[in-house]
This record gives structure tokens, sequence and C-alpha cells, in this order.
């Protein structure tokens, strides 16, 4: 099975501020972005991210071709469980994740 | 009243496009802003009050905006000095601005907006309730906020306006949104207001909203209807998906942006390039709200010393995690017996580089590795006990065995001595607001305005 990485141009993520992560998936594409906007469920990417579903927002973006997801860090900036101060490793998880 | 506003890089320490520059300040700009910091690298330079960029790279590029300043006769400002916006922070670029008014022989008129705050002024708006969380919040009470090492607030463009006001060749601001200091002109004459906020936001982060984010220098006209933005390097150019998709960047939600006494919401906005480089936009609106600022803190939650060994020999790589568990167990009875510390007087982590030390816990992937690093990192209230437990764990991280009847192993220590203390570990303690009164009133009831003049004859 393809992963999403396979199907868009790029995946993003980078803190929102200390308390928040934001990842953007750039589609590419128009079919691109109405297939990932149909297969990839927010209750899959609360999962990867092992997030209450109810603290993740989701925009889908027509005129970009962009689907984003904001959700609070797993952990503060920087504090002593911090392993990753930008935030900009998470995008792999998705990147990575099947697109079924 | 039209306003140009010149913006020459994201942040001050990153570098510009020189030519772009000398073309932006050949483009008359109304003035020069430029942002001097972010969260963006941790709670360190907050914490500590220091600038996270070198001081000879802030120098060597304020040198050249200073340059540019007096050749085109504006203001020019910078929004969260020294990475943080401290009051420190705020004095090391004026004394670094001194400097250079010396080295050029200018003779300026500085602004200087301070944005620290007493603590005990915000332990008394939190117990008056006027300190409210956002979302999610670290939990405080008066207690936490005395104990935190700086506090700062975030000021909006009503507080950079009192600066400019003063009539200051260069205005130095302590920590401010990262869009005040952009949208401060325009909103000052009039222009739209829904405008100038997405415009500042926009140019905020300089060419990262153009087709070459590294060339740095851009240019936004405001106006009564909108904004139109154009990158000065000549190798990027603006398109309505480069600009609007720099709504998303490090944005929570890309349509409304908060700002004190107000949001931002950009749903309506029309994205339209004027030509190859030029993109104009308008529909962007401005709802005013209750005046709030958003305040920043940082205390010290602890002291730490790390040591690192790498896992070479291919049974040990591939069981990295078991000799890991194996080794805390046995150190955590080590530190107990010899210093009296339970594991809860302390914190110890041990990470596996080439394991899933990025990831930690959402690591979802498994390989084998050729190697695999060990970070240790231990965490404790005083730096002594820290580099004490660090001295302890030493020999065993080197040379601790899977097995009872195996030769005794050695690891590859990169350095000597094996620890490095690191001296505080500080954590982000608020994302609060604070309340203040309408700024009609007293826009600096917050914070703190000084001139300063410095004068040096033109040298020939």
């Amino acid at each position: 099975m393809p992963s999403l990485s396979e199907k868009v141009l790029k995946v993003r993520s980078k803190n929102a501020g200390p308390f928040w992560v934001t990842i953007d998936i750039f589609c590419g594409s128009k079919p691109a972005f109405e297939e990932v906007c149909a297969k990839l469920k927010t209750e899959r990417v609360a999962e990867l991210y092992k997030a209450p579903l109810e603290t993740l927002k989701r925009f889908d973006i027509a005129d970009l071709n962009v689907v984003k997801f904001s959700l609070p860090r797993p952990v503060v900036q920087g504090s002593r469980e911090d392993r990753d101060m930008h935030g900009a490793g998470w995008a792999v998880l998705l990147e990575e994740a099947e697109l079924a | 009243m039209p306003t140009r506003v010149l913006v020459p890089s994201g942040v001050l320490g990153l570098g510009f496009d020189r030519e772009a520059l000398a073309r932006g300040v050949a483009a008359k700009p109304d003035i020069i802003a430029i942002d001097g910091g972010s969260t963006d690298s941790g709670p360190f330079s907050l914490g500590a009050g220091e600038s996270k960029y070198s001081r000879a790279a802030t120098k060597s590029e304020w040198r050249q905006l200073m340059r540019a300043r007096a050749e085109a006769g504006v203001p020019l400002v910078i929004g969260t000095a020294g990475t943080c916006g401290t009051d420190a922070t705020v004095d090391w670029m004026v004394a670094i601005t001194r400097e250079l008014a010396e080295e050029l022989g200018q003779t300026v008129k500085i602004a200087k907006l301070y944005s620290s705050q007493p603590k005990e002024r915000i332990a008394s708006a939190l117990r008056e309730g006027r300190v409210m969380p956002l979302e999610p919040a670290p939990a405080i009470d008066a207690g936490k906020v005395l104990e935190m090492t700086n506090i700062v607030a975030l000021a909006g463009a009503e507080q950079v306006q009192a600066a400019l006001a003063t009539g200051a060749d260069i205005v130095i601001c302590g920590r401010t949104t990262d869009t005040a200091t952009i949208a401060a002109l325009p909103l000052l004459r009039g222009d739209h207001a829904g405008g100038a906020w997405h415009g500042a936001k926009i140019a905020e982060c300089g060419a990262l909203c153009s087709t070459n984010p590294t060339s740095g220098v851009i240019l936004v006209d405001f106006d009564e209807t909108g904004f139109t933005v154009e990158p000065m390097a000549k190798s990027a150019r603006c398109t309505p998906h480069s600009v609007s998709a720099h709504m998303l960047y490090e944005n929570v939600d890309p349509f409304v942006l908060y700002e004190p006494g107000g949001r931002l919401d950009v749903r309506g906005a029309v994205y339209r390039a004027l030509d190859e480089r030029r993109v104009r936009v308008e529909g962007s609106e401005w709802i005013p709200g209750p005046y709030t600022v958003k305040l920043e803190g940082a205390r010290v939650a602890g002291y730490q010393t790390t040591i690192m060994a790498v896992l070479r020999n291919t049974h040990y790589a591939t069981h990295a995690r078991e000799w890991v568990a194996k080794l805390t167990t046995f150190l955590e009875g080590e530190i107990d017996s010899r210093m009296g510390l339970k594991p809860g007087d302390y914190h110890m982590d041990f990470r596996l580089i080439g394991v899933d030390s990025a990831l930690g816990a959402l690591e979802n992937r498994q390989g084998t590795p050729v190697e695999v690093g060990v970070l240790g990192v231990v965490t404790a209230p005083t730096q002594e006990t820290a580099a004490e437990i660090g001295k302890l764990i030493n020999p065993f991280v080197l040379h601790y065995p899977l097995t009872e009847d195996e030769e005794l192993p050695t690891f590859a220590f990169p350095y000597s001595p094996a620890t490095t203390d690191r001296g505080e570990l500080f954590e982000f303690a608020l994302n609060h607001i604070l309340a203040l009164d309408d700024p009609a009133d007293d826009p600096l009831a917050a914070f703190r305005l000084e001139l300063e003049e410095v004068g040096h004859a033109e040298l020939v």
C-alpha cells in the first residue's frame, strides 16, 4: 500500500508556539488533495500522534490543496521530556502512514 | 495614506541578500521593520535572558540596517530584540547600536520599548483575575509566578506606535507580537486594518512568503483597501500560492490570528497576481475585541548533566533497549546506596539514537541499526547533584555488561570528560493572556518607554 509521501508533494511539521504543533500536507494537485481528504481520517492521525481525537484541529484547504492538522504538543517544547525542539520530526509519522 | 514597509529578513541574525536590501532602500520605504526573536528555539533564551544569535552576526547585520536607515532617512524598528525580548536583551541590542553609531559616525535618537514584567505585577494581576489561560496552559499560582526567571508581555501595534511617536530614528523593542512592528505604521496612518495585520503576518518571516525564502528582503505596500507584497531579490517571486500558503506556517489556525485588541480573520481574503512578482491581497478583516496581551514566562525546572556512549558491537546495538533497561535498574540501586537518592529525587533518561530518540513513544518503525548512540540525560534539583550522578554512572555507562558471564565490554565515549554539565533546564511556564485597560488611555500601561540620543560627529 502506498505511503502518504508517495502521493503528495511534501509533509511539514513545525511548532506553532511552545504548546502546539502544526502539520501541513501539501498535496500538490487537486486529485491528490481530494484523495487525501477522502482517505485520511482524523481518527488515524490522532492514533499516530497518540492524541485525544477532540484535541485535533483539521483544515481541508482546497485553494491551496493543503490538509492541515494542529494539535497540542505531545510534550511542551523544551520541557524535560521533549525530544524535538522544533517539532519538525513529527511529519515523518504522516509521511510514512499508509493511505488506505 | 499609503505606507511602504521594508522588511529585510525574517529575523536579525539569519542573513539577507545585500543587493535586495539596496533595491528596497531605493524604493523609498516609510519604515524599515525587522523581527529579532521567537520562541522557536526553546525556553533557554527567555529563561536566561540571552540572545540565541551571536553578537557578531547580529552586529554585522545591524550595521547594514543602520546604514540603510541613514540612507533612507526613515525609522528602523526591531521587534523582540535579542531573541526573547527581555529588558536585558533590549539593553544588549542598545549597546550594539551605540557601538555602531560610533563606528559609523551617526547621530541617532533611540527609543527603547521594554516588555519585561515585574513578577509581583503578574502575581497581583493573577489574584485580580486579569491573567487568563489559553489552551493548553500550564497550571500556575502566585507562588509559581514569583519563581519565574523572566516574564514578558507581547506588545502590540499601540505600544510600537507610542515609540514611533517620539520621533526616534531607531526603535528597539522588547517582546512584541511578530506582526506588531510591521502593522504599527500602516495602522497609525489609517490604512485598512485587516490588510495591515494580514500584510504584517505575510511579511514577518521575510522572503519565506516568496519562491526564494533565503533572499530575505520583502517590500509591502499598505493602503486603504489591502496590501501588495513584492520580494526585493531578483531571483524571488511572490505568487498567490506562496503568499497565501504562508498563513499555514507555525500557525494553529491558518485563517485567524489573535493580536492585542482583536483578531485578524482572512477567510474572505482574495490573493491576486499583479504580475510575475507581486501579489495583491484584499478582503481580510480585523475584528476588534478586548485588549489583552499574551504573556511568556520561563522557570528553572532543574539542572542537567549529560553523558554519551556509542554501542557499535552488533549484539549490543540490537539489544540496546534491553541493555538500557537493565542498566537503569542497576544505576538506580547504585545512586540510592551511594548517594541516598530515590528515583523521584532526580530524573534519568537514556535516549537511543538510531532507535527512537526523535519520536520516543510515537516511533512505529523498527530496523537493525549499525550502531546506537546512548544519550543519558540526568536532571536534578541542583547542578552539583546532577554532576555527581553523572560521575557516579560514568563507569557503568562505559562498561555495563548485558550478561554476568561475559568479559567486561567497553563502549565508545566521544569525548573526555564523558559528562557535560548543561546548567539550568528552563521550561515555558505561561500560556496566558493579561487583560489591560483601553490602550487609547495609556498604551504603555504594562510597558516602559525610554529615549536616548547617541551623538557622534561625522567621520571624515
